[in-house]
């Protein structure tokens, strides 16, 4: 089961991970640990592998700071809901293996706090004896996604999805 | 149907007519990676097992905690230093200034290229035309690794901006008041295309490039300035580097700026963006004049304009940084510096300084900052509830002057009451 971590729209990542936290600031073992330090610093403590962050429109708005999705990464985070999503920020989270769906109905259904189970790959989404479906990255991003993350798959093949051969 | 300026520039690398909506593979011309980011950057080239493909199209800025604040980032900068030399990759040292000013200063964005940083504000180099895109550490990572990135081709907005600016605004309230009209994901995954007629054609270089730093508070991928004007003059422009008549645009959006009046972006988000008049008399503890925005030349002159003869108010702290080391000399060879520190301002090295709240001039929890910058959001310089107002040099500095938010213009009235 996941509890679902629900948040409005416009989350930036000076809220996701304020800059005085950066790792180079703070250092790599810690930097995770000051997730929503100021917006919700419960967060951090109560986040368990598996959560689901929920979001609204615009999601992930502000820096290029791929440390600041990082950090919701070594928390355990695999998956997020969003109304939308700001451009850097989604490919971050492509990049590290985060599945970003974008569902503005399932957002509105879902509150904060309650638990629900995602079958991400298949995106799936049970709560209670409800079902919701969610609408996968498209073709390109789940090759790289399919393979861990943009980095594996470069390793491995020498070149980008849809990409031929260099 | 033609092609928009990002579709001109796109096609133009990939070889082959693309349009909005595709991706495709092309070459880059310049990597940039700054500080704070530098140690993930080389985390993920070591995890592809992969040294710079073209290592002279690397360059690493010390700037966004420029010198060294403590011993965790006095270590990273270090290792910059090493890692550049072993890999034959551009350093650009503490002092130097903020990296898209150097990447512009030093000529390595120039119109119809690519640009990729690892730096929200790479859409800066939209002012000269060059496609800048901000991307995180693992993006970068692989155009450092490949010389490529993938890239899907954004559809465009176009906004056009007409007449001339009247002598109380600046470029800096015409970039505001796009990010109002647009708002903060109006032109998200777009590129923001800005024509300037009637006039507007004679914005420069430096002008520019605070519109198309402040395109990406709108979503943008990339802000790109249709060339003319100085631009004409300090580069070489080539022919196909502008869109067609009959490009295809998402939305088409004008702003008279011979009709503009000097704005200001309240907390906590870029695109509240008022008319200054709506908070003036805010009492103010804190005023930062610098950054990618302004921080340039121009903007340091209408400061000391602003300025000459009057004092920085009892209790207001006034931060000036150049954006670079160049701005820097210009400016103090020219008097305007002295102007300004005569007025009771304080100089920083130049680089970020309290922009992103890590040093040099954080914010107490309640105080009040007016600020050059780009960003307002929460907690953005320090404690979460300190609030920073973006506005222009010229209110900046008038405002460090009152104590409270004020215009030159205002200020000049109070005086000439007593
Ligand atoms: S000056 Fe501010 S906005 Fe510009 S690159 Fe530095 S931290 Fe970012």
């Amino acid at each position: 089961m996941s509890r679902v971590w629900k948040f409005g729209d416009s989350i930036n990542t000076d809220d996701i991970l304020p800059g005085k936290y950066a790792p180079f600031m703070v250092g790599e073992d810690r930097f995770h640990t000051y997730a929503f330090a100021h917006l919700r610093p419960e967060f951090a403590q109560g986040f368990r592998p598996g959560d689901i962050l929920v979001a609204g429109r615009n999601t992930g708005l502000g820096s290029s700071r791929e440390y600041a999705p990082e950090a919701l990464r070594k928390l355990g985070l695999r998956a997020i809901i969003a109304k939308s999503y700001a451009r850097i920020f989604y490919r971050n989270l492509v990049n590290l293996g985060i599945m970003p769906f974008e569902a503005p109905e399932v957002v509105d259904a879902l509150n904060d706090g309650e638990e629900v189970e995602l079958e991400f790959e298949q995106g799936v989404l049970r709560r209670g004896s409800e079902t919701f479906r969610l609408t996968p990255p498209p073709a390109f991003l789940l090759e790289a996604l399919k393979e861990g993350s943009i980095l594996e798959y470069y390793r491995k093949h020498g070149r980008f999805p849809g990409e031929g051969t260099p | 149907m033609g092609l928009t300026l990002a579709e001109k520039i796109l096609s133009q690398r990939a070889g082959r007519e693309v349009r909005a909506g595709e991706l495709v593979v092309v070459e880059v011309d310049q990597v940039m990676v700054v500080d704070s980011i530098a140690g993930s950057f080389f985390k993920r080239l070591e995890q592809l097992g992969a040294t710079p493909r073209y290592p002279e199209k690397v360059a690493i800025v010390i700037d966004h905690v420029a010198p060294a604040a403590n011993v965790e980032v006095a270590k990273a900068q270090k290792e910059i230093r090493e890692w550049g030399n072993r890999h034959g990759c551009r350093v650009f040292d503490v002092g130097r200034g903020i990296c898209h000013q150097v990447l512009i200063e030093e000529g390595l964005a120039l119109p119809g290229g690519i640009v990729l940083g690892s730096d929200s504000h790479s859409t800066t180099y939209g002012a000269v035309a060059c496609f800048g895109s901000g991307m995180g550490a693992t993006d970068i990572a692989l155009a450092a690794a490949s010389g490529r990135t993938w890239l899907r081709v954004p559809e465009s907005v176009k906004v056009t901006f007409r007449g001339r600016l009247n002598p109380a605004v600046s470029a800096k309230d015409a970039a505001l008041e796009m990010v109002r009209l647009l708002t903060a994901d109006g032109a998200t995954y777009m590129s923001v295309e800005i024509h300037l007629e009637d006039g507007a054609e004679s914005l420069t270089r430096s002008q520019r490039l605070t519109l198309a730093n402040l395109s990406v508070e709108a979503g943008a991928k990339c802000g790109l300035v249709v060339p003319s004007g100085e631009i004409l003059e300090l580069y070489d422009v080539p022919g196909w580097l502008y869109p067609d008549p009959d490009a295809a645009y998402v939305r088409e959006v004008e702003i008279d700026l011979s009709a503009l009046t000097p704005r200001v972006s309240v907390p906590f988000y870029v695109d509240n963006v008022q008319t200054v008049d709506s908070v003036m008399g805010k009492k103010v503890d804190q005023v930062f004049v610098g950054t990618c925005t302004n921080g340039r030349l121009d903007d340091l002159r209408e400061v000391a304009e602003v300025l000459r003869g009057r004092r920085v108010a009892p209790g207001v702290r006034m931060l000036v940084i150049p954006a670079s080391s160049q701005v820097l000399e210009e400016a103090t060879a020219d008097g305007t510096l002295l102007t300004i520190l005569q007025a009771g301002a304080t100089l920083g090295t130049p680089g970020c300084g309290p922009c992103m709240g890590r040093h040099q001039g954080v914010l107490a929890p309640g105080e009040v900052c007016v600020s050059t910058s780009n960003r307002n959001f929460k907690g953005r310089m320090g404690a979460a509830d300190a609030e920073i107002y973006l506005a222009s040099p010229r209110v900046a500095a008038a405002s460090a002057v009152a104590g409270f938010i004020t215009t030159p213009e205002a200020l000049e009235q109070e005086v000439s009451h007593v």
